[in-house]
């Protein structure tokens, strides 16, 4: 794919242009009388019997305003935001990848988009079919025969693959207490598995940030429920000895969660069922390129092995023989019902798109995500400091060590990349490297991108020693200039009227 | 920097005896890690504690940290000024910043924390491994 690039030179703001004024809120922009709709009149009482006591005589601070005016502030309020649809969004573990439209067109099918949760399961054959192959495309890729669509999101994932273990465990009289985490794990699975009920407990990485199996060997106790593992981990870094970890966690008679947001790094090349793995959710907003960070709903299937199956959500969607679909409500060792109906069924229609367009070649885009991390590792090794240093897969995790003693932090880095045109990478995460500059390019890049962000970081190195105040000060060609993230903080404002 | 009467545990929290009464806070180096400190949360008076058990979180605009007591005890106080004014931590760790104090259960945790110059060498170990 080609895509233009910016420059430095053209982002620059012309001396000549006067700088944008303010945005007013859309509450500025409230006059008297405007409106933005106009009904019929009524051809039926304007009452519906609710005592005179509880009726407010008017709307205190109604915005009142016109359809354009609307359309006017958000359209303006979009131009001033930064998205994939513009440019490189290499905001680590995140995977901001390209939407394909494709994707959007086959999720705005009358059949799909105005089909209704509550029609019956004769009229939802359609719906119910479309939700059925991707949980067996899902099963295939992963190598576990069963999948759940409900969960919301990726976080909900988590909770509902450890609440599945949990229900596993009390109902073969098992039940345990504590669920092992690696520090290099996504942040939120020590809440998930707190939320479950669970104590956490943290295991350290080897200096190779990767898993210590004497240390992993020493935790793992009778009372260990699960380890929670991320593949590959935060930093990028595969977990070459995961079959150990696997015999290990089992040999305690454990369950081996896989946090599998990070699963474009290695769909179609390797499938998690045959790594040892029980249980793994997934993110559709981020392997199977569903829209995200502001544009979701997001949706984190969970797939699992045979043990398993008998706790899934219900309902279940099922296959008669006679090729007909149904929802299996009939599953008494369920967890329960997660969400309402089938989940963010949007979603689920997009993301089969993604994986029926590419079919059997759906490796290339592990390939192509990690081929553009390794791309842009190489090309900024030496500039950038490297704490961990084994081989990445879809993310390269930088330090700002060079750049710190020089005065110059993280923040700065990524604020300067603003006024090169790039988002800035996701920042001080991992928690194990300190001053973290987490990039994650994905497979949607091509070679003139790359390129273009490598020149820009290596021109902000060579900014953070030549003339770093203009690092610390930026970014300086934003609609809106450095903010007060600590005042913010501090100082929650959350109204607009006081 | 660090101060000679204190004791020092790997998570980065110190410990000032007076009697049986350990007030605990954050290094001055842990302070500089995070950044400036924008929330805070602190436990009731009248919880226990192990050593090791963590019994608040400290944020910062980067990042969110659990603190950890690294002596057991019963909170008998906590800094409700820290708490509206996070950034004292940041201005006076070793003193202001202080977070809570807890009757001691044993005085023998505190000999297995660290001298003064031992963090010192233990934060310069930390910093060669970034």
């Amino acid at each position: 794919m080609s895509v233009e690039v910016e420059t430095p030179a053209a982002v620059a703001r012309d001396p000549r242009r006067p700088d944008p004024r303010p945005l007013p809120l859309v509450f500025e922009r409230s006059g008297e009388g405007k409106i933005g709709y106009s009904l019929p009149p009524l051809d039926v009482p304007d009452t519906i019997g609710i005592p005179e006591a509880l009726c407010r005589a008017e709307v205190a601070g109604e915005t009142q305003i016109s359809e354009v005016d609307v359309a006017r502030h958000f359209t303006r309020l979009s131009q001033r935001n930064f998205s994939i649809d513009q440019g490189l969004y290499p905001l680590g573990s995140c995977t901001m990848k390209h939407n394909p439209r494709t994707n959007e067109e086959m999720a705005r099918l009358p059949g799909f988009a105005a089909a209704h949760p509550l029609a019956p399961e004769a009229l939802s054959q359609g719906t119910l079919e479309l939700a059925w192959l991707l949980e067996r495309a899902l099963a295939e890729l992963t190598g576990l025969p069963r999948v759940t669509l409900q969960p919301s999101a990726g976080a909900q994932g988590e909770l509902a693959g450890i609440l599945l273990v949990r229900k596993a465990l009390e109902r073969t009289g098992r039940a345990r207490k504590t669920v092992l985490i690696p520090d290099s794990a996504h942040g939120t699975n020590p809440a998930s598995a707190h939320f479950a009920g669970y104590t956490v407990r943290e295991l350290k990485s080897n200096p190779r940030g990767t898993i210590d199996l004497d240390v992993l060997e020493k935790a793992m106790t009778d009372d260990v429920a699960a380890l929670m593992l991320t593949v590959p981990n935060t930093l990028g870094i595969f977990e070459d000895k995961i079959l150990d970890i696997a015999r290990i966690v089992h040999a305690k008679g454990g369950y081996l969660y896989c946090d599998g947001a990070n699963f474009n790094a290695y769909v179609g090349v390797a499938k998690p069922g045959l790594m040892g793995i029980d249980v793994m959710h997934m993110n559709l907003h981020k392997t199977f390129s569903t829209p995200h960070g502001g544009g979701g709903p997001g949706s984190g299937p969970v797939a699992v092995t045979q043990s398993l199956v008998p706790y899934l959500p219900r309902p279940t969607v099922e296959r008669r023989a006679d090729g007909t679909f149904f929802l299996d409500y009939d599953r008494p060792e369920s967890i329960g019902r997660l969400r309402t109906f089938l989940g963010n069924y949007g979603m689920f229609v997009r993301a089969l798109s993604y994986i029926a367009a590419y079919g059997n070649r759906i490796g290339e885009v592990a390939r192509g995500a990690v081929l553009n991390a390794n791309y842009i590792r190489a090309g900024l090794s030496g500039v950038y400091h490297l704490k961990y240093d084994g081989p990445s897969m879809h993310e390269v995790v930088f330090s700002d060590k060079k750049q710190s003693e020089l005065g110059v932090s993280n923040v700065d880095i990524a604020k300067r990349l603003m006024d090169y045109g790039f988002h800035p990478p996701t920042m001080s995460f991992p928690l194990i490297v300190h001053g973290a500059l987490m990039i994650e390019p994905t497979e949607t890049e091509g070679k003139p991108v790359l390129d273009a962000f490598i020149k820009a970081m290596r021109e902000i190195a060579r900014e953070c020693e030549e003339s770093p105040d203009l690092v610390r000060g930026a970014p300086h060609t934003t609609p809106v200039k450095r903010v007060d993230e600590v005042g913010a903080a501090r100082n929650l404002v959350l109204r607009w009227r006081p | 920097m660090n101060p000679e009467d204190l004791r020092y545990a790997d998570s980065h929290e110190w410990v000032r005896v007076e009697g049986d009464v350990g007030t605990i806070g954050i290094t001055d180096h842990a302070q500089k890690q995070l950044g400036e400190i924008v929330y805070l949360e602190l436990p009731e008076v009248g919880h226990m504690y192990d050593a090791g058990d963590e019994f608040g979180t400290v944020e910062s605009v980067k990042a969110v940290s659990e603190l950890f007591t690294p002596v057991s005890g019963e909170v008998v106080a906590v800094n409700k000024g820290a708490v509206g004014e996070p950034g004292i931590i940041n201005d006076d760790p070793f003193g202001d910043g202080w977070l809570i104090k807890l009757k001691l259960s044993t005085d023998v945790e505190i000999g297995k924390l660290m001298s003064a110059e031992a963090y010192g060498e233990y934060v310069a170990a930390e910093e060669q491994e970034k």
